[in-house]
């Protein structure tokens, strides 16, 4: 074994400084060079070769090339009959085969975010952002495009459950009645718990439930709701409120361990307004850059994309807030002075931008960092200009932990005769100490409605199914207030109902219809029959948003609150970038979607800094032995007297001292696939919501646990990453100065692998008359959010393969975002590389393929056709991209009636033993194209949108033809800072990448790594 | 000792290694016939129908259009298959008793549909496009068949890949003028003259790439 295997953090640091041409690194493991991770790399797929359990001797052989001979002889059969089925009254405006697009909004605890759903004949296929839509401005992200799986979903809850035994709805009403008698004769004690809403019909309903029943509470609980948002701007503003922010004006932006590009009702809007003051083009060079500064202690998608990152403690994070309110002339710093240099230049930067920056607190930190950042945008004149304040559009806005606290405290008191949940899953996610689960089984009559028959339903007298969003009317704010009428794309499914008919069956009919609730509400308020008509039609009430109130954060600094007990590890707690706060555990593509910073699915892990493994006692030396990117060791997390066993992973950047879990994994009785992870919930007292110090991390004897992380499967050698010039980027200063930097990295490759950019080819040229698609994905606003990936699996009926293929490389996502890393491993600049099939001009794939499965269209694109493939994997081999997918087994459900109805009809479903890749959304391009034949015209710029670039937040994405001179896409190629990836092998790829520009303070960076960014 | 093999053992194993070559190509052969023949194309085959519906009486007989019934082969890849709604529009008023037409009424009066057989059936793999075909002046009878002619409807063509390919290699051969694609008794006086003409006019491109059809 090599000596590299003995390398501690230190040396490891030192190791970075003498790179020599491999400053970028993808994982801790790569750093290490072991050996064994370079022959791990020299296969094509490193895990796929297992051998057989026992070698297969001739006559066995035989045996089985008999069966299958004989069993080919049966294919022979021709094909099965199909039968057509036409409607018997079609319905007006359909034209079969076209698909429809209707407006509705998906709510996310409460809050709206617009979404254009794709119909085909009345069955929705997948999931756009609504361009009209505030909070979506046509993009979604990975929840918004799993819901289309989540509707389909054969575990959802399909009958009314009484005590457990399939009852019906009616039954129900009659059970509830004597409930509700009581009530009226004054009996008190009947409790509706929701969770957040925004819905005004909801809202009027238990208006008018309360006004019949005087008695009637009403409580609210969401997992990961904005308690902490809501406090704070009730600390700052005096009353409860939303603060939004406009990034499009902001030249300066400070982010207080927020994640705003990822988390949040608004996040796809302000990921899209912040990426408007990224992009560097030729010719704008007036549009200045503007500047980020993280910090967080957890790696977030945010500090992912930021100039400036300071790792610090979560209960730093106070301080340091503190620290930049006082270099800014208000309040007093407290007495931790971490990283005065970088405060001051901060305070600067801020003050050089007043009325023209942000500074934004995390949803997740205490409204104490709230309030200072609210009296820090207040002191620099930022609210009314960049931040804006508005009335919750929230129906009642609560402290839900408040809230929660109550009932339980009524319950245990006796006080609570009946409860009534519509939606959510407290059982699952109540705080730990409010022992929720004792205290329902204390009230006499309880009423559960939601989509499974989870956790809560299964300690429920009475369990209802509950209507997925897309198949009930309704209606819901979102983060500006606008409000967006829900219209069903389908009729429920399995039964179910919703809180409008469960509240409406309170107040006395027993089948309310959910539109004529709606309906009613608006048509009571003004709504006429051509603006809901319109409203529906847009997707959103014009003008419904909330109007800003000039207020101003009250200039008084909360006072710290009291000190936490110090020692051990700080322990920060977030929902799930996917899998959220565990209510879409059973989503098959959230589960295998790879989280954004760590690239790991299917589980939830323990994330710690290197510094921090190597103090528990978990060194490189272990983590290469085992390699992170596949297993790795369990450790005992003993937090507030709770032990929990997870397993621990390392990932650069992560705040020493510190570690993160993500909630939602381990659910009990979620599903078939929700229990994948660990439940952190026992962690989670109410007293620390978000974490704590005082965690305890031990490591295990466990045998060390299978991870599937995806970062080092099929990617690029790691040789290759330095040298090549995978990852180029330069400062803003930089950029201004040489336009022209990524050319340096061309001089690079030919000295460092003797390899000049040539153009000979064997092969003639071929000149692309017609179409010529490309696409050219800017890496300065990837933000590494994943949304293009789910987009990609909706669209393309990309099969899911489960934990243990992950682990065996075998995922088939024909999309892959690779994170690089560059630097310090304790604080590394983190690349984001969206790596779709590059189409080549000249594919290496093509030649080897021996039954011209792929092979190269007129328009340039590198075809896959599924039904010549005969899995030699040949061209898989032989891609230096290592795009193309392999169906290792039957991944696609061929079986489950449900799933059918899902898939998009314009793509055909792989089988076993099949290779696929990326098409560029080719029945996309070939819809466009027959469209614009029949009008006898070119495709226009922008009428092919794919997948990817469809759902993409930042428009990181582009695509189109680059024969039409004026289209966005060739415009872009002719940016100074395009490149292609390993173009010097002469594939050509269609798609290639702008450099990452960056804009740190130049006060802030060494001269050293100045120096180190302009060696190039 | 005895011989172990009988002399005829001679005889066995050299028609056995001649023979194994001739049954192996025989069996390619066999393969190569029956994929390619009416069993499997399903060519000139009639189904069962549950209405014994006739294209040479509405059709021929009655002049109805097309796209009268398949309404939105203009529009989509699929050419549509007429709801009971359409049927009804005139056996509302006439044959209103024939007992050919029990399952349309039937599917009127109760609300469910008709279930057809599909004749025309391409693999899942294969997406085809009546809209644009019709645009660029490809007759319904240049793949169909002369429908109006038949009195249940058949697949008249054998929808294989190198039959599609023969009209996309040559497209000139099969081109009609826009105002004839419905037309089923047209017949071209001078092909070879009007074929270049027209793919020229209406910009006919000869797509063979594999993605033009496979996705």
């Amino acid at each position: 074994m090599s000596e590299t295997r003995k390398l501690d953090f230190t040396s490891f640091r030192e190791r970075i400084g003498d790179l020599r041409g491999r400053e970028y690194w993808r994982s801790l493991e790569e750093l290490s060079r072991s050996d064994a991770f370079d022959e791990f790399f020299q296969s094509e797929f490193p895990q796929q070769a297992l051998p057989l359990a026992k070698g297969v001797d001739r006559r066995s052989f035989m045996k089985l090339m008999g069966a299958s001979v004989a069993m080919a002889g049966l294919t022979a059969c021709r094909p099965p009959g199909e039968t057509i089925i036409p409607y018997v009254n079609q319905p007006e405006n359909l034209i079969p085969g076209k698909p429809m697009y209707f407006a509705t909004a998906m709510p996310l605890s409460g809050y709206a975010r617009g979404v254009l759903v794709e119909s085909h004949m009345f069955r929705p296929t997948k999931i756009e952002g609504n361009p009209e839509h505030p909070a979506s401005l046509g993009a979604s992200d990975a929840q918004m495009q799993a819901s289309i799986l989540g509707l389909y979903d054969p575990d959802r809850s399909q009958v009314v459950r009484h005590m457990g035994e399939i009852s019906t709805w009616s039954e129900f009403i009659a059970a509830l009645q004597p409930v509700l008698n009581q009530e009226r004769a004054g009996a008190g004690g009947l409790r509706i718990l929701t969770q957040t809403v925004t819905s005004p019909t909801l809202g009027a309903q238990i208006e008018r439930l309360q006004a019949e029943y005087p008695g009637l509470g009403w409580h609210q609980w969401e997992p990961a709701g904005g308690d902490a948002l809501r406090e704070g701007a009730r600390l700052a503003f005096g009353g409860f409120a939303n603060v939004l922010y406009d990034f499009t004006r902001a030249n300066v932006i400070v982010s207080l361990g927020s994640d705003f590009v990822e988390e949040g009702p608004a996040h796809l809007r302000y990921a899209r307004d912040f990426a408007s003051r990224r992009r560097v083009r030729q010719g704008e060079r007036d549009a200045a850059m503007n500047r980020l500064y993280a910090i967080e202690s957890s790696p977030t998608s945010t500090g992912s994309i930021a100039d400036h990152r300071l790792p610090v403690k979560p209960s730093q994070i106070e301080s340091m807030a503190r620290a930049i309110l006082a270099a800014l002339g208000g309040g007093s710093a407290g007495e931790d002075t971490h990283a005065p240099e970088f405060i001051a230049a901060v305070a600067k930067d801020l003050l050089a931008s007043r009325g023209a920056s942000i500074v934004i607190a995390g949803d997740h930190q205490p409204p104490a960092v709230h309030a200072i950042a609210h009296g820090i945008n207040q002191a620099l004149g930022n609210i009314g200009s960049t931040v804006m304040v508005i009335d919750s559009p929230e129906v009642r806005p609560v402290n839900q932990l408040e809230s929660l606290r109550q009932l339980v405290t009524d319950i245990n008191a006796g006080a609570v005769r009946a409860l009534i949940i519509l939606g959510g899953n407290p059982v699952f996610d109540a705080p730990a100490d409010f022992n929720f689960k004792a205290a329902l089984q204390k009230v006499p009559f309880r009423a559960h409605l939601s989509l499974y028959n989870d956790e809560t339903s299964l300690l429920s007298h009475w369990h209802i199914p509950e209507t997925h969003y897309l198949e009930s009317w309704g209606d819901a704010r979102a983060y500006d207030g606008t409000a967006t009428i829900m219209q069903p794309l389908i009729a429920p499914l399995y039964n179910g109902r919703s809180a409008y008919e469960v509240l409406g069956a309170m107040l006395g009919a027993l089948n309310t219809s959910p539109y004529t609730a709606v309906r009613n509400h608006w048509f009571e308020r003004g709504t006429t029959e051509e603006t809901w008509r319109r409203a529906l039609h847009d997707g959103l009430i014009a003008g419904s948003a909330l109007p800003p109130r000039t207020v101003a954060a009250s200039g008084a600094v909360p006072a710290s609150g009291p000190a936490q007990a110090a020692g051990g590890i700080e322990l920060e707690i977030r929902p799930d970038p996917t899998i959220f706060d565990g209510r879409f555990a059973n989503n098959a593509w959230l589960q295998e979607l790879p989280k954004p910073q760590t690239k790991i699915t299917w589980d939830n892990v323990l994330l710690i800094g290197p510094g921090t493994a190597d103090q528990i006692g978990f060194g490189v030396d272990e983590r290469s032995a085992l390699f992170n990117e596949l297993k790795t060791r369990v450790v005992e997390v003993e937090y507030r007297g709770v032990k929990v066993h997870l397993p621990v992973w390392v990932v650069p950047g992560h705040a020493e001292g510190a570690a993160t879990i993500y909630l939602g994994g381990g659910r009990e009785n979620g599903g078939r696939i929700a229990g994948a992870g660990t439940n952190i919930y026992p962690l989670r007292p109410s007293t620390a919501m978000w974490g704590g110090a005082g965690a305890r991390i031990t490591l295990t004897s466990r045998a060390p646990y299978p991870i599937g992380c995806t970062q080092e499967h099929q990617s690029l050698d790691p040789k290759l990453v330095g040298e090549r010039g995978i990852i180029r980027d330069a400062t803003y200063q930089h950029y201004l100065g040489n336009p022209n930097f990524v050319q340096d990295y061309e001089h690079q490759i030919e000295q460092v692998a003797g390899l000049e950019n040539s153009n000979e080819s064997l092969y003639p040229p071929f000149a692309y008359k017609g179409h010529a698609w490309a696409m050219v994905i800017d890496t300065s606003v990837c933000t590494g959010c994943n949304g293009c990936v789910a987009a990609c699996q909706s669209e393309n009926n990309i099969a899911v393969v489960g934990k243990d293929e992950v682990v065996r490389e075998r995922e088939l996502h024909w999309l892959r975002i690779d994170r690089y890393y560059k630097g310090d491993p304790a604080n590394p600049q983190v690349y984001h590389q969206p790596v779709p099939c590059m189409q080549c001009e000249l594919a290496p794939c093509e030649p080897v393929c021996p039954v011209q499965a792929t092979s190269h269209s007129e328009d340039g694109l590198n075809d896959m056709t599924y039904n010549r493939c005969v899995g030699t994997r040949y061209c898989s081999n032989n891609c230096p991209y290592k795009v193309r997918r392999f169906n290792f087994f039957g991944y696609s459900d061929y079986d489950t009636p449900a799933l059918k109805a899902m898939r998009n009809p314009d793509v055909t479903i792989r089988t076993r033993g099949v290779m696929e890749k990326c098409t560029y959304c080719v029945q996309r391009i070939n819809h466009g194209k027959i469209e614009a034949e029949k009008e006898n015209r070119r495709v226009r710029d922008g009428e092919v949108v794919t997948a990817c670039q469809q759902a993409c937040p930042t428009q990181a994405i582009v695509f189109g033809d680059m024969n039409d001179p004026s289209s966005h896409v060739a415009q872009l190629k002719k940016e100074p800072t395009m490149y292609a990836l390993l173009g010097e092998l002469n594939t050509r790829p269609r798609t290639t990448y702008l450099a990452t520009i960056r804009n740190p303070n130049p006060e802030l960076v060494p001269a050293a790594a100045t120096a180190a960014g302009e060696h190039h | 000792m005895a011989q172990i093999f009988h002399r005829s053992a001679n005889t066995l194993s050299r028609v056995t290694i001649f023979g194994a070559v001739f049954i192996a190509g025989f069996a390619l052969w066999a393969i190569g016939a029956v994929v390619r023949s009416p069993y499997f194309t399903r060519q000139g085959i009639q189904l069962d129908q549950p209405v014994q519906f006739s294209h040479q009486h509405h059709v021929g007989g009655l002049g109805i259009d097309c796209r009268y019934c398949h309404q939105s082969v203009e529009a989509s890849s699929f050419a549509g298959i007429p709801p009971t709604s359409t049927c009804m529009n005139c056996h509302a008023q006439i044959w209103t008793n024939a007992e050919i037409l029990e399952p349309i009424r039937a599917s009127f009066a109760n609300g469910t549909p008709i279930v057809w057989n599909r004749v025309h059936q391409l693999p899942d793999f294969v997406h085809f496009n009546h809209s644009i075909h019709v645009a660029k002046g490809i007759g319904c009878a240049s793949c169909h068949g002369r429908v109006d002619k038949m009195n249940l409807m058949y697949q008249a063509s054998p929808l294989t890949m190198s039959w599609c390919l023969d009209c996309h290699r040559e497209p000139e051969k099969f081109i009609r003028p826009r105002e004839e694609v419905f037309n089923m008794e047209y017949v071209p006086v001078n092909q070879e003259e009007l074929g270049p003409r027209l793919v020229e006019e209406y910009a006919v491109k000869k797509l063979t790439s594999c993605s033009t059809c496979h996705y």
